[in-house]
């Protein structure tokens, strides 16, 4: 699985997938989730999916890892149509993080790290040492592998979803709004963690969010979709920014609203201040 | 001598108990043999079933449909139907205690499955494990605790209804039940009601006992902790 034949530097290819689900009733239309959506996710990089609810962003994200199928089209992973392969199989070798992390309430912090690993057969010991190089990776005390989940703060919780995730070392890892529930501060400090983990590993990720700034901190590619999965723009964060292709795009990402201009005033120490459409501070000014 | 006297004289009396005599701790042995093959029978049916209806979150409105209408079902109609229909002996009413124990079986193990968190076993499903797997490693670990109620409140139900065997000619503790409303025996009528009871209680506790070991750690510390600050998170 996942092998180097046809390597190209996309390692993910959405090729026109479409998911329709059966409509409320049987006389009712089906429910197009997406319609006829391409992309590619290159190898060692983060390709954020933005958009609000609705827009199919999960159900592009889960089509992946197989826990949706496309009505039509298909998905490559190296070149390969994942319909051909083992679900079971396939998901052993892809990382998965979910807003609420998941964790089996049953099992320590440890267990539940070394699941995957356990799963693709690796031994007490080699799982015991994931564990381990997981916790820390992450950040957390080696003292907590033996908590329970029920014993953790969201943010702790989280991050053992990530390290859960990325334990056995996957060249793909999927998340599905991760840092949605915990607050802004540890939110932050999570992000920057993930930078840095995919910075080390070069984990090929794909992650969905309908927070813009967290799109514009994390990706290295962002994919903006409307309803169905259709994408406004597909684009390096700084080119999305400079140069929004469209009044979506633009309204997504904040710039027409009216108490986004900001003014500047001196204050009587000479510094210049910036100040929001409310006249509240937003931050000093300085030559860069 | 009063009859709360007279009934604990009959209680007491060795030869209420002597193999030679009314032979109560055999009686006792096989009403809780009948109660256990009956709980068996019905959980190998209702177990299965409830683990599908859990896992798929569908037939809900069966669940609610046969609890309630075998509430209301008069388990000794049953068993006089039945004993037409099959002749005298143990088939009859284990067939009707059979059925007196589904709904409470069928009942805890949906409940027990159902209200596992969905995002646990999407999670679970997500990191690759089997159905097989999703099933030993996280539904019945997680939903056991209410599977073993379901038990609980049938078996207890059985217990007590079993004395109903006695009627078309099976053993069990209904023998004194039946005897001594036959022979007008107050004593025997009322002893061996007492002594049902006691057994139930004794059994009921040894279930509550079990339930409590059938939580898994992690979850029983959900209820008991509550989650510490995050120094690190």
């Amino acid at each position: 699985m996942f092998n180097r034949k046809t390597a190209t530097s996309s390692m993910i290819s959405f090729e026109s997938v479409t998911k329709t689900y059966p409509g409320p009733s049987r006389s009712a239309a089906d429910v197009v989730a997406v319609r006829d959506t391409s992309f590619t996710v290159d190898t060692g990089t983060i390709t954020v999916l933005a958009g609000s609810s609705g827009c199919g962003k999960t159900t592009l994200l889960r089509m992946v890892n197989r826990m949706v199928a496309p009505t039509s089209g298909r998905v490559l992973i190296n070149g390969d149509d994942i319909a051909h392969m083992n679900p079971v199989q396939l998901r052993r070798k892809i990382g998965y993080v979910m807003q609420h992390a998941g964790l089996l309430p049953h099992k320590t912090v440890a267990e539940n790290i070394a699941v995957v690993p356990r799963l693709n057969g690796a031994s007490r010991t080699e799982a015991k040492r994931s564990v381990d190089r997981m916790l820390d990776m992450v950040e957390l005390p080696a003292d907590m592998a033996d908590r329970y989940p029920a014993e953790l703060s969201g943010g702790q919780a989280q991050r053992v979803g990530v390290a859960r995730a990325l334990a056995d070392e996957p060249r793909i890892l999927l998340m599905d709004e991760p840092f949605g529930a915990v607050d802004p501060l540890v939110r932050t400090g999570l992000q920057q963690q993930l930078v840095d983990i995919q910075h080390e590993l070069g984990t090929t990720m794909l992650f969905v969010t309908h927070d813009m700034s967290e799109a514009l901190r994390l990706g290295h590619q962002i994919i903006l979709l409307a309803e169905q999965g259709r994408i406004m723009q597909q684009d390096s964060p700084t080119k999305l920014v400079e140069q929004p292709a469209n009044a979506f795009v633009e309204d997504f990402l904040g710039l027409n609203a009216v108490d986004k201009t900001l003014r500047t005033r001196t204050t009587e120490d000479g510094r210049t201040m910036i100040v929001d459409a409310h006249g509240r501070p937003a931050g000093f000014l300085e030559q860069a | 001598m009063n009859v709360i006297q007279e009934t604990f004289n009959w209680l007491v009396d060795p030869q209420t108990w002597s193999t030679d005599g009314h032979n109560m701790i055999i009686r006792s042995v096989e009403h809780l043999q009948y109660s256990a093959l009956a709980v068996t029978l019905a959980a190998l049916l209702a177990i299965p079933a409830g683990w599908f209806m859990g896992h798929t979150r569908r037939f809900s409105g069966v669940i609610v449909g046969i609890t309630g209408a075998a509430r209301a079902l008069p388990t000794l109609g049953l068993i006089t139907l039945f004993g037409l229909l099959l002749g005298i002996g143990l088939v009859p009413p284990m067939i009707a205690l059979v059925v007196l124990a589904i709904p409470s079986i069928l009942a805890g193990t949906y409940s027990g499955i159902s209200a596992i968190n969905t995002s646990v076993i999407d999670a679970a499903r997500a990191q690759g494990f089997t159905t097989r797997q999703l099933v030993t490693r996280v539904h019945l670990p997680l939903g056991f605790a209410m599977i073993v109620g379901g038990l609980r409140s049938a078996f207890i139900q059985v217990m007590s209804t079993a004395i109903l065997a006695a009627y078309v000619g099976a053993g069990g503790l209904g023998r004194f039940i039946f005897l001594g409303i036959n022979t007008q025996d107050t004593p025997m009528l009322l002893g061996a009601s007492i002594w049902i009871m006691v057994l139930v209680v004794l059994v009921d506790a040894l279930f509550s006992l079990g339930q409590r070991f059938a939580t898994p750690t992690g979850v029983r510390r959900l209820h008991a902790v509550p989650a510490t600050e995050p120094s690190a998170g």
